[in-house]
């Protein structure tokens, strides 16, 4: 993974010195509220329902063990001796004092993090595949190219302050597991015809109140261009971008106003005067980026042997197999497989991770997973490299620790934001919704014959919960005070992104169990052979579902 | 007599006449007149004189208003060399963003922040993107 040198300390460092003397300020009271709110958000400071909130950057999800005890430490000395994993693939900690924030940003630079842009106006953490590097399906590892638009978008001095925030994701294999649709810019890397590396670039996508899926504005940009026209984009953008009225000031609502091809007509303008300028990335550049996602030291392994030691393994412990079979992926060296590390056990918030767990979890990563650790978009963990004949022992750790909950993609592994429970911006809960759910589902076998299904739940129109793209989406809202939950459905990630679609009218908390119940009896009455919710639902459309689900409302 | 910051010290001093965009575009004998731009405007016709213009002042009716920082970079990479002043509601908090943008000079809406906004100048000696007094990005100076 990508190592600091002293240019990247001292650029954490000086931003540590730079907060300190403004919530000093604050403190002080030389800061009024208004002008110090930009300045703590675009350093992670949320000021919550109940407390402040900080999210700590997590550069496309990735982090080494030294970093993730700093974190079990940071979360015991200063909060409450939990995190919680974001859709951004970032760690909030939910209850820290506004004060000690600068002495805990100052503990993250030592372990070369930080919390700056995971909020605000301005650009945010680039995400990516959480599979990177050791997908099966890669055409290239997208984090090379995530590190130069992490360093170039970081205290980029002409872009924080822009209409409204900006999220970038790339992916580099034939599934799109970073749901670059869903992004103000969305990143493919792509070979032309000659083999040459370069991007096709999406644009105007995103989630929020009004979700649109972003559209191609260049089919092959090359390699050395990404940063330039970037730049670009984002100089169209804060020009243009609207800025009298939050909810239409992403860039979505730009291009939608303009249209793909006047807004790639303005671009190309803004991109003709710095195109080859000294933004351009060099060969060296690119090669050093690259330098730092290199193969760790894998084993040479007889495939065939580990495969036959595992089906043993497997034959002997049935409640391991299917740990092996939901929780884990084929890896695309022989004889590894990838690991994920489920967030939702029932009765624990989704995402949510003890201090003694993140500890356990980076032991495991030193012994079994070259020292690595991954957060996901899904809000889950991933150790990406693990020998097929450690996985047993990998499993009985992790399940010890209540981290072997066999149910990765499917049903009860829910999206869900933090919610009414922490955040201020939030119309209703989301935890606890999460939870009736789970506990309804709790016989797995019912629950895997559903097959792979995603449940997202938000509370509110921001989406962080990332309701529009579940095949369920579950949102909550407002009406006179009351929390209400609005069901759509047939959303989806991926290159074939779709937007769900509302059912109807909204439910109450209580009765969302039930509602989801009707739904999936719905889906199992309607399926063909080996059909999946999403197949159904895009075959049948959305009224079967209506019909059962408001036919005993009334 | 307005005091601001110029090229990292306080100065005092009158400029000559301020005109708006238009104003200036018409005025026959511009290159004695400053002008103005606010947030909204199309440059691309002043890109034009970049070389006639004695001074643009860049207004920030609010200092989330971001689109001041898109101007400067513009003028500056086209060729501007003049004073490059920021006027209006900015933050000192924003120095080191303005003067990587290009800005040289810093009118503060309330002068006795002055002394401390100095300081500000000096918050980063480093940074990953070119700016215009250091076009060169990081990756091009690395050691």
């Amino acid at each position: 993974m990508y190592v600091y040198d002293e240019y990247d300390q001292k650029i954490v460092d000086e931003r540590v010195a730079q907060y300190r003397g403004q919530t000093q300020r604050f403190l002080d009271g030389e800061l009024s509220e208004e002008q110090f709110l930009p300045l703590r958000l675009q350093n992670g400071l949320y000021v919550q329902r109940l407390a402040p909130m900080l999210r700590v950057a997590v550069p496309y999800g990735l982090m080494n063990t030294g970093q993730v005890r700093k974190i079990a430490q940071l979360s015991r000395d200063y909060d409450k001796g939990y995190v919680h994993i974001s859709t951004r693939q970032n760690i909030q900690f939910n209850w820290p004092q506004l004060a000690e924030v600068p002495d805990i940003l100052a503990e993250l630079a030592s372990v070369q993090m930080h919390a700056i842009q995971t909020s605000g106006n301005c650009i945010r953490n680039t995400t990516t595949d959480q599979f990177a590097g050791v997908a099966t399906d890669e055409l290239e590892d997208p984090r090379p190219w995530c590190e130069i638009i992490r360093q170039w978008s970081t205290l980029h001095p002409e872009f924080a302050f822009l209409p409204r925030k900006f999220k970038i994701a790339v992916c580099g294999s034939k599934q799109d597991r970073a749901a670059i649709h869903s992004h103000d810019i969305g990143v493919e890397v792509v070979n032309n015809a000659a083999g040459e590396t370069g991007f096709r670039v999406v644009v105007g996508g995103g989630l929020g109140r009004t979700p649109v899926i972003g559209v191609e504005i260049c089919d092959f940009l090359p390699a050395e261009h990404l940063l330039t026209y970037l730049e670009a984009i984002l100089r169209v953008y804060n020009q243009h971008g609207r800025r009298d009225n939050k909810y239409k000031a992403r860039i979505k609502i730009l291009v939608k106003a303009m249209g793909i091809d006047a807004f790639r007509v303005a671009v190309e303008r803004e991109w003709a005067p710095i195109k080859n300028g000294p933004t351009t990335l060099t060969t060296g550049e690119i090669e050093r980026a690259r330098s730092f996602f290199t193969e760790p030291d894998y084993a040479s392994l007889d495939a065939s042997a580990a495969e036959d030691a595992l089906q043993a393994q497997c034959d002997s412990d049935l409640i391991f197999a299917n740990w092996v079979k939901r929780n884990t992926v084929a890896h695309r060296v022989a004889g590894y497989r990838i690991v994920n590390v489920s967030l939702k056990a029932t009765g624990y918030a989704p995402g949510d991770v003890t201090d003694k767990q993140l500890e356990l979890i980076a032991d495991l990563a030193d012994q079994y997973s070259f020292g690595e650790i991954r957060t996901t978009h899904q809000q889950n963990l991933v150790l990406a490299d693990v020998e097929q004949g450690h996985l047993y022992e990998l499993w009985q750790s992790l399940q010890k620790a209540g981290l072997a909950t066999a149910n990765i993609g499917y049903l009860t592994d829910v999206i869900c934001c933090p919610g009414g429970d922490y955040c201020s911006l939030a119309n209703a809960k989301s935890i606890p919704v999460a939870e009736a759910i789970q506990a309804r589902f709790d016989d797995m076998d019912y629950v895997y014959d559903l097959g792979p299904l995603e449940l997202n739940i938000s509370g509110c129109m921001n989406a962080c919960g990332h309701h529009h793209i579940g095949h369920i989406g579950i949102l909550g809202v407002d009406k006179k005070g009351q929390e209400f939950y609005q069901v759509s459905l047939g959303g989806n990630q991926g290159k074939d992104t779709s937007i769900g679609k509302i059912l109807g009218p909204s439910f109450k908390q209580e009765d969302m169990p039930q509602v989801i119940e009707k739904l999936l009896t719905t889906f199992v009455d309607l399926r063909q052979d080996e059909e999946t919710f999403l197949d159904t639902y895009r075959r049948v459309g959305i009224d079967p579902f209506k019909e059962r689900v408001y036919a005993q409302a009334h | 007599m307005p005091r601001l910051i110029k090229n990292g010290a306080i100065v005092e001093e009158h400029g000559p006449e301020v005109l708006d965009l238009e104003q200036w575009l018409q005025c026959e004998d511009r290159a004695q007149r400053a002008v103005v731009l606010e947030p909204g405007e199309t440059l691309a016709p002043l890109l034009e004189h970049v070389d006639e213009i004695p001074l643009v002042l860049v207004n920030f009716p609010t200092f989330m208003d971001g689109r001041g920082f898109s101007y400067a970079r513009e003028l500056r990479e086209r060729g501007y060399q003049g004073e490059l002043r920021a006027v209006g509601h900015f933050m000192r908090d924003q120095l080191t963003y303005l003067s990587r943008c290009g800005f040289d000079a810093f009118q503060f809406e309330d002068e006795s922040e002055l002394e401390a906004a100095l300081n500000s100048l000096q918050d980063f000696s480093e940074y990953y993107q070119g700016s215009a007094d250091r076009p060169e990005p990081l990756f091009r100076r690395r050691a």
